[in-house]
């Protein structure tokens, strides 16, 4: 019995190697000159000192006229409306479905299950075309303007399951203390779905700062690009030699901010996850 | 007084839904009826659509190499991909269930990659271990394997980019002990007093009681391997020869740099069937392998 136990420890422990390796030689890999990354396997570069931040610093001015700063702020500039708006119009809508009887409210609700299996790419073409007839190329708002409108049905259902889980009686009870139903919305519910809303915005978060698809089609200015988009700009800008120290020192920073928050977050991550079965 | 009252609350449910209806409307159900319009039509981004009936279907299927090539190579990744991401997912689940210390710091381990996800930085990381020089290369060179040309032969770089996947089995793995955590105690303890074997006991209650799971994760992991794009397009780019030449990549090649839009709409509803088709099939056999509790209603 205690061998068994040992062998199982062996096993997730050579698994678990396995599954960071590559992580931590990334997290190492800027402070090895370019030859030392491709010939040593040690994670450990030689010496720290020897090239310091170099790859930081050259990796950071990128190919073109903007650094990473930019990247980082457009990044940023497209993210928190989105997940705010996201996190908001979603519950909105879900204290909706949960607690109200409304026409057409089974087929609504289909409805906004089904567009959970939608692929997206049968409409991301003439969604393309309607944002350009909006004028809103080359903006974020193709990111932000469907967050307003609850247009990622996942957050929708997690919502409603969690509202599911409190009990109708609060509203009662406050209703016939003469609140009216949008003040029960933002006084109690609001309050009381916290983990949801944590959850929710987590993963709207690491979903729209990982997003590379759509970046990539509706940003087209360097000066507005993400740094997903400036991550692949700076590996396609690189002649016949990767420079693969800067490109790593850079996607050690570009996968910074979903890892602290991962790590700060974690049990809303479960909790999402299993009350939803969100994907990662 | 009181079915006025209720009249009343019916508003209020539509008005606390009505965002969701007109996102639906606008961002959804808009383009989905665009997209199989714009499928009978020559696109051009100045001048506008010009129908041309069934011209690109035609096209697709008589005169397209690369539909062909692309849609066995998607479901040649889909096939890899997904069973084994499930498989494994379960596995470590199931491993991650006997009561261990330091639990959770496995599981986190575990999940991160999930996390990472889709990012460029994954990507590249992936092209950056796999390359002829790369550290894969040099891990084998110390057991004196190798060198295997991971992205540059056609026979190969098609798994390479399916390991991708795979290392991101984290997400399903949570579910997978979500799942598991629910079995109820006395089913186990009743297989126990009945003499039953560890694999019996696997295959008799564990697998059908996690059954609707594993439904859950075959359908939303194949709709998304089937429209994989991101890392053929940062690793290989579709090559060698076109042997990672995925859907997705065609699908966006044509449309935004070849800006071939109704071609392409006609791509995008080929896939759109052959998903639909695939999640029915799931669905339709699910009943034969799926178990609920409640007796499936939902």
């Amino acid at each position: 019995m205690k061998s068994k136990r040992v062998l199982t420890y062996l096993f997730l422990i050579a698994l678990g190697i396995i599954m960071v390796y590559p992580l931590l030689f990334m997290f190492f890999a800027p402070f090895k000159s370019n030859d030392e990354i491709l010939t040593s396997i040690s994670l450990l570069p030689e010496s720290f000192s020897e090239l310091g931040l170099s790859a930081y610093i050259n990796g950071w001015k990128a190919a073109g006229d903007e650094t990473f700063g930019v990247f980082f702020k457009n990044s940023f500039m497209m993210v928190v409306p989105t997940v705010i708006f996201t996190v908001l119009s979603s519950s909105l809508v879900a204290y909706g479905f949960a607690r109200f009887k409304f026409p057409f409210k089974r087929i609504l609700f289909t409805l906004m299950i089904s567009a959970i299996m939608l692929p997206k790419t049968v409409i991301i073409i003439p969604s393309y075309l309607l944002f350009k007839d909006f004028g809103w190329l080359d903006t974020y708002l193709p990111f932000i303007v469907p967050a307003l409108f609850a247009c990622n049905s996942y957050f929708i259902f997690l919502f409603v399951q969690f509202f599911r889980g409190l009990p109708k009686e609060l509203d009662e009870a406050a209703i016939i203390d003469g609140c009216n139903v949008f003040r029960v919305y933002t006084k109690i519910i609001l309050p009381l779905s916290k983990p949801a809303m944590m959850s929710a915005g987590i993963f709207s978060f690491i979903w729209t700062y990982n997003d590379f698809f759509n970046s990539l089609i509706y940003l087209n200015s360097v000066s507005k690009y993400t740094v997903s988009l400036g991550l692949k700009m700076s590996i396609d800008t690189q002649g016949g030699t990767i420079a693969w120290n800067e490109i790593m020192a850079m996607s050690v920073l570009a996968i910074i901010p979903p890892t602290m928050i991962f790590f700060l977050a974690q049990k809303y991550f479960v909790e999402g996850i299993s009350t939803s079965g969100l994907k990662g | 007084m009181k079915g006025k009252k209720y009249e009343k609350r019916q508003w209020v449910g539509l008005l606390f839904v009505a965002p969701f209806i007109i996102g639906f409307l606008v961002f959804k159900l808009y383009p989905f009826v665009m997209s199989f319009n714009y499928s009978f039509t020559e696109f051009d981004l100045f001048a506008g659509a010009q129908y041309v009936g069934l011209e690109n279907y035609i096209k697709i299927f008589t005169n397209d190499r690369d539909f062909y090539n692309s849609l066995n190579v998607t479901f040649i990744y889909t096939l890899i991909s997904v069973p084994l991401k499930i498989a494994f997912a379960l596995f470590i689940a199931g491993v991650l269930t006997t009561k261990i210390r330091g639990i959770n710091l496995f599981r986190t381990i575990y999940y991160l990659p999930s996390v990472l996800g889709g990012s460029i930085a994954v990507s590249i990381l992936w092209k950056f271990l796999f390359v002829k020089d790369g550290l894969i290369n040099e891990l084998l060179a110390v057991i004196h394997l190798g060198p295997i040309d991971w992205l540059g032969s056609p026979d190969i770089a098609l798994y390479t980019i399916s390991m991708l996947t795979v290392w991101q089995f984290g997400s399903s793995m949570v579910l997978f002990l979500a799942g598991l955590k629910n079995v109820p105690v006395d089913l186990y303890e009743a297989a126990r007093v009945d003499g039953a074997g560890k694999v019996r006991v696997f295959f008799k209650i564990t697998l059908p009681m996690i059954s609707p799971i594993i439904l859950f994760n075959l359908v939303m992991q194949s709709i998304n391997a089937l429209q994989q794009f991101t890392a053929a397009f940062v690793i290989t780019n579709g090559g060698p020869l076109k042997s990672t030449y995925l859907y997705g990549m065609m699908l966006y090649q044509q449309a935004f740099e070849y800006l071939n839009m109704g071609y392409a709409s006609a791509l995008s509803w080929i896939l759109f069937i052959i998903i639909v088709g695939l999640t029915a099939i799931i669905f339709k056999s699910s009943s034969y392998w799926t178990y609920y509790e409640d007796g499936g209603e939902f």
